[in-house]
C-alpha cells in the first residue's frame, strides 16, 4: 500500500448535509407537514400543508448487513422510491414514495426478498441491539443471534399493529446497557465477581484508574505472589464488569457468571407518564445460544400479559403503574425476591411508602 | 418470505476449506433476515479479498458461540490527524482463525436524520469491498454508520476514500460523540424546530473535540423535534435538545368531531381526555375540544392520537434537558430540565441554541472528573451550585416539587426571591409587547 507515504489531511467535513440525498417531497416540505395516518402496518402516509402526499414502507433489516444484501435494498429504492431511503434509529429501513401506486407492489417485492414490512404505530418494533460477539471487547453474549430468534418470534407483532401501544425492546450483552432501556430489556447480568490474571494486571493495567471506576469501591491495590496486582473484596462487589473495560485481566465473562436478566417498563418518551427507566423482572436466565429459549420465553410471558391486559395507549411500565406489582407478577407468573427490592443510590425513593395497597 | 438465494451473487466453492457453523446455521432462513446468512455470502464471493476474511470470523463467532466467550481486544488504531472514530479489534484467538486477526470498524457518521439515495450508498458499498469486509451495520447504537471489518493498514485509505466522497469519522473515548436527530423537518407534523439545521450546526462547529479525545468523558447531544423523542435524547445523551411549544396547541374542532364520531365517545375519553397527565382536556358536550394550555405540559398524547385534529402552537422552540445517561457509576440519571424553553426561530436562537452547548462542554470540559459524566458531576456538584456557575436561573419547571430538606442556610432568600419576581414582570411585560 502506497497510501501510507501519501500523508492525505482529513477534511473536518463533520455532519453530511443529508438534503442531497433527501427525496424531493420532504424538500419542498420541509418544516410544513400538516398530519398523516396509516393505511396498513408498515406504511406510513403523510400530508404537507401544500397539499403534497408522500408514504413510507417501513422494513425490518438484520442491521448487520452484507454489501450484497444492502445493493439490493438500493435496487428496490431505485425501482419504487426513486432511489430515496432512510433508515430508524431501529435499523428500519423507510423507502420513500411520491406515487401510492407503487406502494402495494414495493411491499411484494420486500415480501418476495425477505424483509418484514412492519413496525409501525403499536407494533413490536425491531429490537435495538448491539454487537457482541461479533465484534465487541467485553459482551457477555451475542446482539444478532439472539435478536435473529426473538425477531422470528416476534414477526406477526412486527407487522402487525395490535399491541395497546408500541413496544420497544432493547438488548445488551453487558451492564454498559449500550442497547438502552426499553419497554423490555435484555440484558446480560453477571452475577459472579471478575476473577483477576495476577500476571497481568501490572503489564495491561493503570491501576489507580481501575480502582477509581468501582461504584462500590471494592477493588484495591495488592502485592500478589511478588507482584503487583489488585485485590477484589467479594462481599462487597456488585459484579457490574466495570472494572473489565480499563483492565482486562479482571476477566467478569465467564461460563457459571454470565446470565441473562429482563427488565420493563423503560420509556425515553413523554406522553403521558415522564420517561421512565426500566425495572428489574427476572434475572438468572441461562446465556443459551443460538436459540436463548429462556429469554424468548420470558419475552413472549410479559407482551401476552400486556397484549392481554393493558388499556389501548398505556405503554408497558403505565400498564403496571395501573395494575400494580402484584399483578403484573401474577399475570406473568414470575416470582417476586427481595433482589427485586433496590438498594443503589436513591433506592429509598423507589419503595412504597404508603398504605397503599393492592390484593 | 424467507430470505431471497437471487441476493447471494456467488455459489460456494466446494473445495474451500470453510469452518463448520452448526450452531450459527441454526439462524438462517425463517421470516427475519439472517445476519449469518449475509456473512455466508461475503465468504463466498472468491473473487472478493474479504471472502477468506469472513471464513475465519465466521469461524471465530461459531467458537464463541460454543463457548460462549467474546474473543475480541482493543488496542490502537486511528487515522492521520484523529485520535479517535476508528474501533480497534484484534483477535486472541488468531492463531486458529489468522485472516480475521484484525477487525476493526469504522465509524462513520451519517448524514443528519439518516437520509440516503441508492447512488451514494453503492459508493460506500465500493469502498468498503475495496478496503473492508464487506459488512456494515445500518446503524450502531452510537447513531454511526459501522463499517466493521478492516485490517490495520486499510483503515487509512479507506478513510481517505469515505472522506473524499464527504463523510467524516464518529467519535469514540472520552469526545464529543456522534449525534442523532429524529426524522422531524423532513416528514413529521409535530416537528417544533429544524432538528438537521440544530444538529449540525453544533456538532460541525465543535467537530475539533470529536476528533481528538480530551474531554474527562463522553459528552453527548441528541435532537428531537417534539416531546415524544423518537432520538432516544433524554435518556441516552448529555444534551438533549426536545422540541416544544409555549402558545396554545392548535384544535380543528371539525376534527375534533370527526374523530369522536368515529371511535365512539366512551373510547375518547377513556383514551384521550382520561389519560393527559395534567388533566388540562375536557371533551363538552357537542363533541368539541377544550383545551386548559395553562395546565397542559405539551406531553403529546392527545396529538399523537388525534393528529388530524391537533398540533403543536406555532410560537415553538426546545426545551433542554442535562445529564442524561446509564448506571454506571453512580445509577440511571434521566436528563434534567435545565432551560424549559428556548425559541428556535431565527439565526440567532440556533447560534444562542449553539453557545449554550459550547458553554455546557466548556463546563463539563473543566469540572468533571475523569470518567465522570457531566449528568454526574451535577449531582456531585449539587444542582445550586451547578446552576450558580453556569448562570442559569432556577426556574420552577426544573423540580418536580421544591425541596422537602429544611437543612438548607436561606440567607438571602428575599433577594434571590424579589429577583424571579423582577425577572418574572419583566418577561410578562415582553410578552404583552410582543402581542
Amino acid at each position: 500500500m502506497s497510501t501510507a507515504m501519501t500523508r492525505r489531511r482529513a477534511i473536518e467535513s463533520g455532519i453530511p448535509d443529508p438534503f442531497p440525498f433527501m427525496h424531493p417531497l420532504m424538500k419542498k416540505n420541509y418544516g410544513t407537514w400538516a398530519w398523516h395516518d396509516r393505511p396498513r402496518p408498515g406504511v406510513l402516509h403523510h400530508v404537507a400543508r401544500s397539499g403534497d402526499e408522500i408514504w413510507t414502507v417501513r422494513a425490518g433489516t438484520q442491521r448487520q448487513m452484507d454489501v450484497f444484501t444492502i445493493r439490493k435494498l438500493c435496487d428496490i429504492a431505485d425501482q419504487y422510491s426513486d432511489g430515496h431511503f432512510r433508515f430508524t434509529v431501529r435499523s428500519n429501513i423507510e423507502f420513500l414514495l411520491a406515487d401510492q401506486a407503487k406502494v402495494d407492489p414495493l411491499i411484494e417485492e420486500l415480501d418476495r426478498h425477505g424483509f418484514p414490512v412492519g413496525a409501525t404505530g403499536n407494533s413490536v418494533s425491531m429490537v435495538s441491539h448491539t454487537q457482541g460477539w461479533l465484534h465487541c471487547d467485553i459482551p457477555g453474549t451475542d446482539a444478532s443471534g439472539m435478536v435473529k430468534g426473538l425477531m422470528e418470534m416476534l414477526h406477526h407483532e412486527y407487522t402487525h399493529e395490535e399491541m395497546p401501544n408500541r413496544v420497544k425492546i432493547t438488548s445488551s450483552c453487558c451492564q454498559i446497557n449500550c442497547g438502552g432501556q426499553g419497554d423490555i430489556s435484555i440484558n446480560v447480568q453477571y452475577t459472579k465477581p471478575p476473577k483477576i490474571n495476577h500476571d497481568l494486571v501490572s503489564k495491561v493495567c493503570e491501576r489507580p484508574a481501575v480502582v477509581a471506576r468501582c461504584p462500590v469501591a471494592a477493588i484495591r491495590p495488592a502485592l500478589v505472589n511478588g507482584k503487583p496486582s489488585l485485590e477484589i473484596d467479594e462481599q462487597k462487589c456488585v459484579c457490574c464488569g466495570a472494572c473489565y473495560a480499563p483492565c482486562p485481566p479482571m476477566q467478569i465473562n465467564g461460563l457459571d457468571s454470565t446470565k441473562i436478566a429482563i427488565w420493563v417498563g423503560g420509556k425515553h418518551s413523554n406522553a403521558r407518564s415522564k420517561p421512565a427507566f426500566h425495572k428489574l423482572v427476572v434475572a438468572e436466565l441461562p446465556n443459551n445460544p443460538p436459540h436463548w429459549p429462556e429469554v424468548n420465553d420470558a419475552v413472549k410471558r410479559i407482551l401476552d400479559a400486556y397484549k392481554n391486559n393493558a388499556h389501548d395507549w398505556e405503554r408497558i411500565g403505565e400498564w403496571i403503574e395501573r395494575i400494580g406489582w402484584p399483578r403484573f407478577f401474577e399475570l406473568t407468573g414470575f416470582g417476586f425476591t427481595k433482589f427485586h427490592v433496590d438498594d443503589w443510590v436513591g433506592a429509598r425513593r423507589t419503595m412504597n411508602m404508603s398504605a397503599h395497597v393492592r390484593f | 418470505m424467507s430470505q431471497d438465494d437471487s441476493i447471494r451473487t456467488e455459489d460456494n466453492d466446494a473445495s474451500a476449506p470453510i469452518h463448520p457453523t452448526p450452531m450459527l446455521d441454526e439462524l438462517e432462513g425463517g421470516k427475519w433476515p439472517s445476519f449469518v446468512t449475509g456473512l455466508k455470502r461475503l465468504r463466498d464471493a472468491k473473487d472478493k479479498p474479504y471472502s477468506a476474511f469472513m471464513n475465519d470470523l465466521l469461524g471465530q463467532l461459531e467458537y464463541s458461540y460454543e463457548t460462549k466467550t467474546g474473543y475480541w481486544k482493543g488496542g490502537a488504531v486511528s487515522v492521520l490527524g484523529y485520535g479517535g472514530g476508528v474501533i480497534p479489534r484484534f483477535s486472541e484467538v488468531a492463531d486458529r482463525f489468522p485472516a480475521s486477526r484484525e477487525m476493526h470498524t469504522l465509524r462513520i457518521m451519517p448524514p443528519a436524520g439518516m437520509h440516503y439515495n441508492s447512488d451514494i450508498v453503492r459508493k460506500l458499498c465500493d469502498i468498503w469491498e475495496k478496503y473492508g469486509s464487506g459488512l456494515i451495520a445500518f446503524h450502531g447504537q452510537s447513531g454511526d454508520i459501522m463499517f466493521q471489518g478492516c485490517s490495520t493498514e486499510n483503515v487509512q485509505p479507506a478513510f481517505d476514500e469515505f472522506n473524499e466522497l464527504g463523510f467524516d469519522l464518529g467519535g469514540a473515548g472520552p469526545s464529543l460523540r456522534t449525534s442523532v436527530s429524529c426524522v422531524g423537518h423532513a416528514r413529521c407534523e409535530m416537528s417544533c424546530f429544524d432538528e438537521i439545521k440544530a444538529q449540525r450546526m453544533i456538532i460541525n462547529e465543535f467537530i475539533d473535540e470529536m476528533h481528538r479525545p480530551a474531554l474527562p468523558y463522553k459528552f453527548k447531544f441528541k435532537f428531537s423535534g417534539c416531546g415524544n423523542d423518537c432520538a432516544n435524547a433524554i435518556m441516552r445523551s448529555d444534551f438533549a435538545v426536545i422540541g416544544t411549544w409555549r402558545d396554545d396547541m392548535k384544535v380543528n374542532q371539525e376534527e375534533v368531531k370527526a374523530y369522536v364520531a368515529r371511535v365512539g365517545r366512551k373510547y375518547a375519553i377513556d383514551h384521550v381526555i382520561a389519560m393527559c397527565p395534567t388533566r388540562a382536556l375536557s371533551l363538552n358536550d357537542d363533541d368539541s375540544l377544550e383545551v386548559d394550555n395553562r395546565s397542559c405540559v405539551r406531553c403529546m398524547h392527545c396529538i399523537n392520537v388525534m393528529n388530524k385534529a391537533l398540533s403543536p402552537g406555532d410560537d415553538r422552540g426546545v426545551t433542554i434537558c442535562l445529564g442524561g445517561k446509564r448506571a454506571l457509576k453512580i445509577g440511571d440519571l434521566m436528563g434534567t430540565q435545565i432551560i424549559p424553553f428556548m425559541k428556535m426561530e431565527t439565526e440567532e436562537d440556533y447560534e444562542a441554541l449553539r453557545d449554550l452547548g459550547r458553554k455546557m462542554m466548556d463546563f463539563f470540559s473543566e469540572n468533571a472528573l475523569e470518567h465522570e459524566r457531566i449528568g454526574e458531576a451535577m449531582e456531585r456538584i449539587g444542582m445550586p451550585a451547578f446552576l450558580d456557575a453556569l448562570e442559569i436561573d432556577a426556574d420552577p419547571n426544573m423540580v418536580n416539587h421544591p425541596r422537602t430538606s429544611c437543612f438548607v442556610r436561606t440567607e438571602g432568600f428575599t433577594e434571590e426571591a424579589e429577583k424571579y419576581l423582577e425577572r418574572k414582570a419583566h418577561k410578562d411585560r415582553l410578552d404583552i409587547a410582543a402581542d
